[in-house]
């Protein structure tokens, strides 16, 4: 069974909701502390969303220098899976882990709903169980949420269908060139059941599993 | 010695408190602003007085921590 680390940032709260959604999908998932500098055994992380060291001077610009970033630095140069949920997502840009940054919204406003998405990029550890043209649906919830990539080559791998927040072409995840670092700004871990509005992040949080489960040894 | 850091998005970055500001100011009727960027000012004390290690080091610190490369630029004023 596939080991997941979930970071615990000073300020993350989301880090039991991606807990528990990993282990209703069958995976092995332990909460990591932000100071933990030996990841050896986990086989990928989840950095996942919250107000890490309270979003001072710029969301994830503090983070980024937690000691746990050195290993998971290694760990996606090792090609192993290193995804980030909203302020995840924040933080791998921080770290250059992902080109681009994360702005206030275009309309200042807190983002708080479901949106519909659209996959268009499968060769990613999130999202390899889907399909290139497959519309999802889930929750966004966030301040920061623009994405803007002045070098324009972001790797997009899905896209808000109708634009909520001006990201630059739409996007909701991209993922470096390897496809094993992901940034995706709304919540799959908060779309596992359809009585609650939506079951679509399960496809996602499935194929990051089994991405854990084939990673290289 | 007091250290000034002015950060601010580059120009091709959106700034949408920016442009919030400046449609407020229209609406109040100042119509001749164009535009309105925002920025960031910090205050440091910092020890030392080799000037130009100072603005190295507080350089350093800019391009590691106080600003984002990626989407901002930054400006250092020692005095």
């Amino acid at each position: 069974m596939s080991r997941i680390g979930v970071v615990v940032f000073p300020g993350s709260n989301c880090e039991l909701d991606v807990q528990w959604a990993l282990q209703s999908l069958g995976a092995e998932a332990e909460l990591v502390w932000h100071r933990e500098t030996d990841l050896r055994g986990l086989d990928g992380v989840v950095l996942p969303g919250g107000f890490a060291h309270g979003d001072y001077l710029r969301t994830g610009a503090i983070a980024r220098f937690s000691p746990v970033m050195e290993p998971i630095q290694q760990m996606a140069a090792d090609g192993r899976p290193v995804v980030g949920i909203c302020n995840g997502f924040q933080i791998l840009c921080e770290a250059h882990l992902l080109p681009g940054a994360l702005i206030a919204n275009r309309d200042l406003s807190f983002i708080c709903r479901f949106v519909d998405l659209e996959v268009v990029d499968t060769d990613t550890v999130l999202t390899a169980a889907t399909e290139v043209g497959r519309h999802i649906r889930l929750p966004l919830n966030s301040y920061e949420g623009q994405y803007t990539d002045p070098s324009g080559e972001a790797r997009i791998v899905v896209r808000y269908q109708e634009d909520v927040n001006g990201s630059q072409n739409g996007a909701a995840a991209i993922a470096n060139a390897a496809g094993n670092v992901v940034g995706i700004m709304p919540h799959p871990e908060r779309a596992l059941e359809e009585v609650l509005g939506s079951g679509d992040g399960r496809v996602l949080l499935e194929g990051l599993i089994a991405a854990t489960e084939r990673v290289p040894a | 010695m007091k250290v000034t850091v002015h950060i601010e998005r580059r120009p091709e970055i959106a700034d949408p408190e920016g442009s919030t500001i400046a449609r407020s100011l229209a609406d109040l009727g100042y119509n001749e602003v164009q535009s309105v960027r925002t920025g960031r000012t910090l205050h440091l004390d910092v020890s030392g007085d080799d000037e130009a290690r100072v603005r190295d080091r507080v350089e350093e610190m800019c391009e590691k921590l106080l600003a984002n490369p990626v989407i901002e630029d930054f400006r250092v004023e020692i005095g």
